[in-house]
């Protein structure tokens, strides 16, 4: 960041360190000063992005800040943090957190390779069946949440209901009994169109000869997916990872529509829990700390993600 | 193209579970329509109905109970503007990653990405401080900054690596045949670039009409979207199912028909340069 500045200001000097330009230019005088001027707006909007709130949330985490009591403001050290850790849900919150992230993840990978395999050759109807799968991918999340809560789940009227009815099962109260359950499946049946795209897209790519050659070796279906399939689609399961991961760390409309956390904490998740403490507790000092915990858990993650698949990506 | 595929038996059940897998994903959201068309009594009905006479009176009183043209006004101007001002700043920087890259761009992009990976959440009370102390409480400019920023990271990225997989000789002849910047731009950048800048326009375009947390906190009556107004349908008010399903297929039409029109050219660029 500063770095980029004080190049930029530089730029009519030496060559400046920061470049490796690949190729001779014939505007040498633009190249050193160009590519920052054109990755200035983003780089510089998103460091604001990041600094201005995380520097006031820094502050506010260390005061006593009390939306329902204004006036009563002092430094108060480490209680917010103490207060938002020691808290029986903190904990409940990560692991559900942890446990949401993971479940999707691994659902929307192995399905939708799983999916991705079987609409990857041509048959009747491709084209229609492309279009179904990917359509709740577009739905508003809080409308997701609703269509699950009521016509899919609800334990008498909902149609899993009936289907259980119909089994002569005794019908399941989901959000009561199986909340974070409910709430995985929510977000899967959101995510698993999306994971199954990038698989169908990457698997196009694939070497057909080499398939064919395989298969002529005799190599049976289990071989071909761990020694073509699974290798040639390694990057794009970094890519759907890293994207889900985004997102996935801060599911809220799901959980904000339809089981508001409960019961108890079965499914707060961290971004559901310091939402509570803001602006259901109107305790901005606990809420900050736990963003600042909230910042930490994500950072801990990016940096494993990024050692893990980050190669990958580049 | 590639001929008929023969039909073999295992063409026919690759066939049949493809669908069925499809139909069973797809079901809720066709649950959804048909529950948008029934009264509420057909709703709720044991077993489902399956057939029925359809109704529209859910329309009219979805319309009467919350205003649907103004948060359907709102979903598409923030979303559609975010979109358009998040491209004009990434598209540059994405540029400059692609073509000047330095031992730093990798970096950069993952520290790009890395903003994205913080809760929204934990932004929550600044941001809406700010918002306040602003008078952007409730208004659509809030919105569409928003909006713009927490799409940023992934617009730099997809458009990079769509970028990235242009040539560089093709742009050093353009320059050698003394192409000024802007004729770079608008010859070769452009044309080349133009797939990877609509499918990552579209990306954004759907995650910020879907985007739920900022407009939930940030919006109420004035400049709510329509992931908003659904939510105003979860408070349990005694059986509902039709409006609810209704309101639910008034918000989501637009951008469902649109993502189908759309997927096509929206997949080639969620590859992420994923494909080689």
């Amino acid at each position: 960041m500063f770095r980029l500045r004080s190049a930029t200001l530089n730029a009519n000097g030496a060559a400046s360190a920061a470049t490796q330009v690949a190729i001779p230019r014939p505007r040498a005088e633009v190249n050193r000063f160009l590519p920052r001027a054109l990755l200035a707006p983003s780089v510089v909007t998103l460091f604001l992005w990041m600094i201005v709130p995380l520097v006031m949330t820094i502050y506010f985490s260390l005061i006593r800040y009390n939306l329902m009591q204004p006036g009563e403001t002092g430094f108060i050290g480490l209680a917010n943090y103490e207060y938002f850790v020691t808290d029986p849900s903190f904990w409940a919150a990560i692991v559900n957190t942890l446990l949401l992230l993971g479940s999707v993840i691994v659902i929307t990978v192995v399905g939708g390779v799983a999916l991705g395999l079987l609409i990857d050759d041509p048959f009747p109807g491709r084209g229609l069946v492309r279009v179904l799968l990917i359509s709740p991918f577009f739905v508003i999340p809080t409308v997701n949440a609703l269509l699950w809560k009521h016509m899919m789940m609800n334990p008498i009227y909902g149609v899993l209901a009936q289907i259980w009815h119909f089994f002569g099962a005794q019908p399941v109260d989901w959000m009561q009994d199986w909340p974070l359950f409910s709430v995985i499946v929510m977000v899967a049946w959101q995510w698993l169109p999306f994971a199954t795209l990038i698989f169908v897209t990457a698997l196009q790519s694939m070497n057909r000869e080499q398939l064919e050659a395989a298969r002529m070796d005799g190599a049976r279906y289990l071989q071909q997916l761990r020694y073509l399939y699974v290798p040639h689609l390694g990057r794009s399961i970094a890519v759907v990872i890293m994207i889900e991961t985004i997102f996935l760390l801060s599911v809220f409309a799901e959980i904000f529509t339809t089981t508001g956390g409960g019961p108890g904490d079965a499914s707060t998740n961290l971004a559901f829990l310091i939402f509570k403490q803001a602006l259901l507790n109107f305790d901005a000092g606990v809420a900050s700390a736990g963003a600042l915990v909230a910042v930490v858990l994500a950072n801990v993650v990016a940096v494993f993600l990024i050692r893990m698949i980050g190669k990958n990506l580049d | 193209m590639a001929p008929k595929p023969p039909i073999t038996a295992a063409l026919v059940g690759r066939t049949v579970v493809a669908w069925a897998v499809t139909l069973v994903l797809f079901f809720p959201l066709g649950w959804l329509v048909l529950t948008a068309f029934k009264t509420e009594m057909q709703a709720i009905s044991v077993p489902p109905l399956l057939f029925f006479t359809p109704t529209l009176e859910n329309f009219a009183e979805v319309q009467a109970r919350s205003d649907y043209l103004l948060y359907a006004t709102n979903s598409v101007i923030t979303s559609v503007i975010s979109t358009l001002l998040g491209l004009a700043i990434a598209f540059p920087a994405a540029y400059s990653m692609a073509f000047f890259r330095s031992k730093w761009t990798r970096d950069l992009l993952m520290w790009m990405l890395s903003t994205k990976m913080m809760p929204a959440v934990g932004a929550l009370v600044p941001i809406y401080v700010l918002a306040q102390t602003a008078g952007l409480l409730d208004t659509r400019v809030a919105l569409i900054i928003v909006f713009m920023l927490s799409n940023l990271p992934i617009m730099v990225w997809m458009l990079y690596s769509s970028l990235r997989d242009i040539p560089h000789e093709i742009l050093e002849a353009a320059r050698m045949d003394g192409a000024t910047l802007w004729q770079e731009f608008r010859r070769v950048l452009l044309p080349l670039g133009m797939g990877g800048l609509f499918s990552t326009g579209l990306l954004c375009l759907v995650l910020a009409w879907n985007e739920a947390f900022w407009s939930l906190n940030l919006t109420s009556a004035k400049a709510g979207t329509l992931a908003t107004m659904i939510a105003s349908y979860s408070s349990p008010e005694g059986l509902f199912w039709a409006k609810l399903s209704c309101a639910s297929f008034m918000a989501i039409a637009p951008i469902v028909v649109f993502g189908w029109f759309s997927q096509r050219q929206l997949v080639q660029g969620l590859t992420f340069g994923a494909v080689k």
